[in-house]
């Protein structure tokens, strides 16, 4: 085989979706300019460089922007969240109704178990803001 | 020096079936309607056209199906998929293609069923795993997501985005063509229900079918076609994400990069434009467009709007059709931007006409802020 061995192994999604199962909330980090991107891919979006780090996130964030989205079901929180690291993602936030969920509230990550385990956030203890 | 494809090519022929609601029709029933009502508007037949450029919410491979059912014999076509962006960035690559000889006449065409078929938007293969387990409402919430960071950010209020939505219902209301004709108040619009934060259903566009199609040459035919050719004198497009969350800043949008091209081709600036449309899905998409674009500073949208200035008797004509809130929004609405810039350029729009527009700016989106076109067009006077 003539394969590129920078890309041996499984992709950034498999690894994503494999340490979440193990409890684990992973990030990539460029070797070369820092940055850290969400979600996962083979090149950094900063500086298009190929050789990308694992590590495990703080999981301290801060509300981006939030929705709270209205369902006859129910209503719940949809949430950008800009990660301690720099990356951005979306999740909810919970432990408060979703329309108190406002933006520059800081939040801490949360592993919520299943067949399709995800990372939700809940507002950091003593913020009162 | 003026960019070579500066008015290089024209708009000469458009179609637009008006079929709002239109139970037992297709996409492709109203595709293959517009195409021949563009033809038959600038005396040109099915058999001259040899660019075919298309896309459909439906179809994953539209230009097989739209060639195979109009019968042309294509030499050259693009059926890229940016959301309804995605007839703008076709308007640039048929330009570029025509000026290089690879076509000689360029079809642009669209046609959906979004609302006899159920209402919804019509879904795209397009998984978002990173976003699927938060059920955001598609495409709705990530624009909340924007409407809220704005508000946070300037000021913005409900209000001002209500008045989005009141200037596109004046305007529909001198278009007998419109959609949703007749009275609204602020008020209604502030006590519809809310369907994610701060966005209401009267803050989004309509649901319609419909079908749009333009005809474009090369400037040395379009002048001996039936009708006066609107010439194409920017083009601009600009991607800058796919997911909401990897927007770098939900206040600016890549319009700002996609007009600054179109400016630069066109070699005009924001006060040289006469009349102006931009996409509005959602009432904020239309605060953001006009700052993106450059008609008010950025932050100062929602005031520029509530002062009343892209209402009819404004000072900036704007979504003169009654726009996707008030006219019709077939699923994907891009290409009715340039029917009405091409109508009002021809003196054509009755008691919604902008008195001597010369210059008029399309602009349109696709998929959550995620693509930007924009086009700017004129009259023969502008060459």
């Amino acid at each position: 085989m003539s394969t590129d061995s920078r890309f041996d192994g499984p992709g950034p999604d498999e690894i994503w979706h494999s340490s979440l199962a193990e409890g684990r909330f992973m990030l990539q980090q460029c070797r070369r300019c820092g940055t850290c991107r969400f979600p996962p891919a083979l090149v950094c979006r900063e500086c298009g460089s190929a050789d990308l780090a694992w590590k495990e996130a703080t999981g301290q964030g801060t509300v981006y922007s939030a929705t709270t989205v209205r369902e006859r079901e129910g209503n719940y929180s949809v949430a950008l969240i800009d990660l301690a690291e720099g990356a951005r993602m979306m999740s909810r936030v919970e432990g408060i109704a979703p329309d108190a969920v406002h933006i520059d509230l800081k939040v801490e990550a949360r592993i919520v178990d299943g067949p399709e385990p995800m990372v939700v956030f809940v507002p950091t203890k003593g913020d009162a803001s | 020096m003026s960019h070579p494809l500066r008015g290089s090519a024209a708009i000469v022929g458009i179609g637009n079936t008006k079929r709002w609601k239109a139970p037992g029709r297709t996409p492709f029933d109203q595709l293959q309607e517009a195409a021949i009502l563009a033809l038959e508007d600038c005396g040109l037949g099915l058999k001259d056209v040899d660019g075919l450029f298309c896309a459909i919410s439906s179809s994953g491979l539209p230009v097989l199906n739209v060639a195979e059912r109009l019968g042309i014999s294509v030499r050259h076509a693009d059926g890229t998929m940016v959301g309804g962006a995605s007839f703008l960035f076709h308007l640039q690559s048929a330009v570029a293609a025509l000026e290089n000889g690879l076509c000689d006449v360029a079809l642009i065409c669209y046609g959906s069923n979004q609302l006899s078929a159920g209402g919804r938007l019509v879904s795209m293969p397009d998984p978002q795993p990173y976003e699927a387990p938060y059920k955001p409402r598609y495409p709705i919430s990530s624009y909340a997501l924007a409407a809220a960071r704005h508000m946070h950010e300037f000021g913005t209020t409900r209000e001002n985005l209500a008045d989005v939505a009141l200037a596109a219902r004046a305007w529909a209301n001198l278009n007998p063509d419109a959609f949703a004709r007749g009275p609204l108040t602020r008020d209604e619009i502030l006590s519809s229900r809310m369907v994610s934060d701060p966005i209401t259903r009267a803050d989004c566009c309509l649901v319609t079918d419909g079908g749009a199609a333009l005809v474009v040459t090369r400037a040395d035919r379009a002048r001996d076609l039936a009708k006066p050719p609107a010439y194409v004198l920017g083009t601009g497009v600009a991607v800058s994400h796919r997911q909401i969350a990897a927007m770098p800043d939900l206040t600016t949008t890549a319009a700002v990069e996609s007009s600054r091209r179109a400016y630069a081709m066109a070699g005009v600036s924001p006060t040289d434009i006469d009349h102006v449309m931009v996409y509005d899905a959602f009432t904020i998409t239309t605060l953001l467009f006009l700052e993106d674009l450059g008609f008010c500073p950025k932050g100062e949208g929602g005031a520029f709007v509530s002062s009343g200035a892209i209402a009819p008797g404004g000072r900036l004509p704007v979504n003169t059709n009654g726009g996707g809130l008030s006219c019709n929004h077939p699923g994907m609405y891009g290409l009715f931007t340039i029917i009405e810039a091409v109508e009002q350029l021809r003196g054509a729009c009755g008691a919604r006409q902008v008195q001597g527009a010369e210059i008029a700016l399309a602009h349109a989106n696709g998929g959550v802020l995620s693509s930007q076109a924009t086009a700017i067009l004129g009259s023969a006077a502008t060459l």
